[in-house]
């Protein structure tokens, strides 16, 4: 069993209206050396095979078909593998 | 061919019934609901994509529905040709299935837009604008999103421009295009656009609730005429 963890992220080139709004409450906070606020998503699951490369292959269709658009982000992810008595491996 | 639209219901779709309503009891049509489990389109000669919320637009807007199992069916009837319409989350769902170029994100001002806009038609001679009537300076339609601001690179833009597919923009009443005019920060005030071969178009704004005189706004009939007329003819 593997537990993924996959960091999505907007591209750079595409105007994120959300950090830019999120980072205007950074100023009303009074903070004022925050700069570039971008907001992306975490996301986690297990994938269930005993093979990385099984698990990597499979991340990567889920990732690049359905929890990321190409066209607007990019993603990334980790795979660390544990046994179902809940103790991680690596 | 015969005429007949497919209304296709996702779950949290919530403009199915005004489409419905609006080309059965307005403007006499056949129309049938398609569940979004099924892949039989029920020989309807075209698909219509409603406004909602798929799936909660989890996720993003639209990329649960586009793996339903009617999406393989409405794909491959597109990609033969077939006539499909995507409305608000429609539009989004037909992006994220790339039926259409581009993407949509959320709108410059964070807040969900509900109001009504005008439209210059940027091109009449598409399956869906041939029956807009020269004399109409701009069609007065709602719309009703949060995610409507319309992205694509300078590339693509460019290609949209020079192959004509952008077919309508947020403008004043007399068809001028201007940032003032803009709902939602799209990109060329870019409010609907169709596919390189015409056959699949995708608007933000909602003609199927500009449709019924009692309601004081008809500018939408004429989308759905354009369409019922290049099938009959």
């Amino acid at each position: 069993m593997f537990k993924a963890t996959v960091l999505i992220k907007r591209r750079p080139s595409i105007l994120d209206p959300q950090g830019v709004a999120v980072e205007k409450g950074a100023k009303h906070l009074g903070i004022s050396n925050i700069k570039n606020t971008r907001i992306g998503k975490l996301i986690e699951f297990d994938v269930d095979v005993k093979d990385r490369s099984d698990a990597e292959k499979e991340v990567n269709i889920y990732c690049s078909k359905l929890l990321s658009n190409p066209i607007m982000e990019d993603f990334e992810f980790k795979l660390s593998e544990w046994v179902p008595s809940g103790e991680e491996v690596k | 061919m015969s005429l007949k639209f497919g209304v296709v219901v996702f779950p949290g779709s919530n403009c199915d019934h005004d489409a419905y309503y609006s080309l059965r009891k307005l403007l006499n049509y056949d129309v049938e609901f398609l569940w979004h489990k099924d892949t039989d389109l029920k020989q309807s000669s075209v698909i219509l994509l409603p406004g909602g919320f798929s799936y909660g637009d989890y996720l993003r807007t639209g990329a649960i529905a586009r793996f339903s199992p009617i999406m393989n069916s409405v794909i491959n009837f597109a990609n033969k040709g077939g006539i499909v319409i995507g409305i608000c989350n429609g539009f989004q769902i037909l992006l994220e299935a790339s039926l259409l170029p581009g993407v949509m994100i959320r709108n410059n001002s964070l807040k969900f837009a509900c109001k009504d806009v005008y439209l210059s038609v940027e091109n009449r001679e598409t399956i869906f604008s041939a029956e807009i009537s020269e004399a109409a300076k701009a069609l007065k339609i709602p719309i009703a999103h949060g995610e409507g601001n319309y992205f694509a690179d300078a590339d693509l833009l460019k290609e949209l421009e020079v192959n004509r597919q952008i077919l309508f923009r947020y403008s004043d009443e007399n068809g001028n295009v201007n940032d003032e005019n803009n709902p939602n920060g799209s990109q060329l005030n870019i409010a609907g656009i169709v596919n390189k071969n015409g056959n699949v178009m995708g608007m933000m704004p909602h003609p199927e609730r500009a449709c019924d005189p009692t309601l004081g706004r008809i500018d939408g009939q004429q989308i759905f005429k354009s369409i019922a007329n290049y099938i009959l003819n």
